[in-house]
């Protein structure tokens, strides 16, 4: 476990979450540094160090920042996604809670860099405690003048504001986390235009993981080449991995990108629980294709590798199944969550998953049919890509993924009308 | 409970549904002055508008348990927007409650890593201990209980959310002294509404 936390040093600090603790670690040198140096050369450090976007997509921060017009003198946002909702997920938790100045420091650094004077925080509503501690960070950094007027004895000025959701998994989509902002229904936009464009409020916008953000204040003070010698090439950096399900050490680490999955399972999560064997692994929050224990044996947890194996490392939820699992049960819960979280606007996405999710309910209960597999596989094909917005797509890769590669649990639901397995995963 | 929204006779939004508690059903529905600063510092917070339904809303419902039809119209009066508008952001959001809840409520998760280790046996045990089903609260109005989503958790799984604050490790064995403790709690073990 040789690896030195970067993300994570002051999580178990005591008052890990106070200015002085931050401070007293070299905090807020990073925006100190930033506000003395022009917006380009922030930028092209942070396009230099290979970082790429924490939150889902995997976009190359440096690259999406530079899409902000840089001849437009009016209003520009930053807004930082704090919606954490993705089922499998829990990292940005433990940053807002453990070490709020991180990310402000973080979200300084990277408003100068696209010259936006007003920033928002955007978490999810049901993160009661989170929302005080960073109410709590952000006033102590107006306090001390690294918020607000002029921040450092510089001519950059900067406001942060805190605003909670109020349960909606869509509002982490950043265009319906940009309406909620604007105190309306969370409903994707159409893109383009995008955000950099034409965001909230109609202005050039930028929006960013919390681990995004919490990544940057480390490269202006260690460097681009230091954060691009972590992990391997095209996926630079630390990375937080949050492991659920049936493993022994179920928890958040802080590994380089590019951790091999069983590193992560057996080294570090501690193996599979009650002496079992692993089934089956979705590595990228519940949006992402399945991969059976054969495929995790030497996948490389990065961006890329997890594509090449046609699954998303997404926001990096690694969800662990044990031979215990009935996998058709797995499938119903998983649609159930996006055809409850739909946000409706689109006929595919609203009908389709809602029935997929009655037919996998039918198959579950023994009442399935021996044609459901293929109608299933149709149905989802109907709904992919003919939608506005990612959920759509991201609803469709685990289910599907799991119809084709256990397709014969589903046939023996039908045969048998019953699962071997006991139900494992569905109340 | 009474969980009337509308009278048999009287206009939605005339003053006849209300959680429990105060205030008294004559008095129109009005904000108590520490939820007026509150809602004072909001519009200070937000310079625009729009940015200040959501946590307005909070604050209501923080005030009045939950969005009745006359919340909505104090709400919507307040900030000056037209109802239909504040009805389409309530019914988007499932924090917002548009029936009565328990004096506890009970949110259990069920997204996947939940479900794997055994929240669906935590809900049944809950229901069955509280004899009562989802959406449902208990005759004393101290509990009801619902299914909620990932709670980003998960390495905490089962995890229940009571009002503000989250249960870890809620396992199905440990849901009678949970509940238990809950009652404790708030201090009255029989608890009238
Ligand atoms: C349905 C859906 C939900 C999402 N939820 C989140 C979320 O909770 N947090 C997050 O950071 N990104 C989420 N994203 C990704 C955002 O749209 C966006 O890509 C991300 O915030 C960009 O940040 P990054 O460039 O720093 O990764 C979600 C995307 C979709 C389609
Ligand atoms: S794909 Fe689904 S969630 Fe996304 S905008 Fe369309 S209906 Fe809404
Ligand atoms: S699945 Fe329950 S907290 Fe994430």
């Amino acid at each position: 476990m040789g690896f030195d936390r970067v993300l994570t040093r002051n999580v178990g600090k005591p008052d890990s979450r106070k200015i002085d603790t931050y401070l007293a670690g070299g905090g807020y040198s990073a925006a100190r540094k930033a506000v003395t140096s022009t917006p380009d050369e922030v930028v092209k450090i942070v396009s230099d160090s290979g970082l790429r976007g924490r939150g889902g997509a995997g976009f190359p921060t440096g690259k999406k920042w530079s899409f902000i017009p840089k001849n437009d003198t009016g209003q520009k946002f930053l807004c930082c996604n704090a919606d954490e909702s993705e089922p499998g997920t829990f990292k940005d938790r433990v940053l807002l809670e453990h070490d709020p100045h991180l990310l402000i420091d973080g979200m300084i650094v990277s408003a100068y860099a696209i010259q936006a004077t007003r920033a928002f925080i955007y978490i999810r509503g049901e993160m009661h405690a989170a929302a005080k501690i960073l109410e709590g960070a952000v006033a102590e950094a107006y306090a001390r003048g690294f918020l607000g007027k002029k921040i450092f004895g510089s001519a950059f000025d900067l406001d942060i504001t805190v605003y909670r959701g109020a349960g909606a998994y869509i509002c982490g989509e950043e265009t319906g986390l940009i309406e909620s902002l604007e105190g309306k229904r969370g409903w994707p936009r159409i893109k383009p235009p995008f955000p950099a464009i034409k965001g909230l409020f109609g202005r050039p916008t930028v929006v960013n993981n919390v681990e995004t953000l919490c990544c940057v204040p480390p490269i202006l003070e260690r460097g681009a080449s230091w954060f691009a010698s972590i992990g391997t090439p095209n996926n630079t950096g630390p990375k937080l991995y949050c492991v659920s399900g049936h493993v022994n050490r179920p928890g958040v680490y802080e590994l380089p990108l590019g951790t091999p999955m069983m590193e992560l399972l057996d080294q570090y999560a501690g193996g599979i629980w009650k002496g079992r064997t692993l089934k089956a692994v979705i590595p990228g929050g519940s949006s992402a294709a399945v991969l059976t224990a054969p495929e995790c044996q030497a996948l490389p947890l990065d961006f890329d590798s997890c594509g090449k194996a046609h699954t998303m490392l997404g926001s990096a939820g690694v969800i662990v199944m044990d031979d215990h699992t009935c996998m058709v049960d797995a499938a119903l819960n998983v649609m159930r969550f996006y055809a409850h979280e739909s946000c409706g606007q689109c006929t595919p996405c609203r009908e389709g998953t809602t029935w997929v999710a009655k037919i996998l309910n039918r198959d579950v209960h023994g009442q399935g049919l021996e044609t459901d597999p293929d109608l299933l596989l149709d149905v989802c094909r109907n709904i992919e890509g003919r939608a506005i917005c990612p959920l759509a797509d991201g609803a469709v890769a685990p289910v599907a993924s799991i119809i084709r590669k256990f397709r014969s649990e589903f046939d023996h639901h039908v045969k048998h009308k019953s699962c071997d397995l006991g139900k494992a995963a569905v109340a | 409970m009474d969980s009337v929204t509308t009278g048999p006779l009287g206009p939605k939004h005339k003053a006849t549904s209300r959680p429990s508690g105060p205030p008294s059903p004559e008095k129109p529905l009005a904000f108590s002055n520490a939820a007026d600063d509150e809602l004072r510092r909001i519009v200070e917070k937000y310079p625009d508008a729009g940015m200040r339904l959501l946590p307005t809303l909070h604050v209501a419902q923080r005030e009045f348990g939950w969005i009745s039809e006359e919340v909505k119209h104090l709400v919507a009066h307040r900030l000056a927007i037209p109802v239909a508008h504040l009805e389409s952001v309530v019914s988007f959001y499932t924090m917002f409650h548009q029936r009565p809840v328990g004096r506890l409520d009970v949110q259990v998760c069920m997204s996947l890593p939940c479900a794997l280790r055994g929240s669906g046996e935590t809900w049944a045990a809950i229901a069955n201990a509280l004899g009562i089903a989802g959406g449902e609260i208990t005759a004393d109005g101290l509990f009801s209980i619902c299914k909620v989503e990932c709670l980003a958790q998960c390495d905490r799984a089962p995890v229940v959310q009571v009002n503000d604050e989250d249960h870890l490790d809620v396992s199905a064995d440990r849901v009678k002294s949970f509940l238990d403790s809950l009652r404790n709690q708030t201090g009255d073990g029989k608890a009238g509404a």
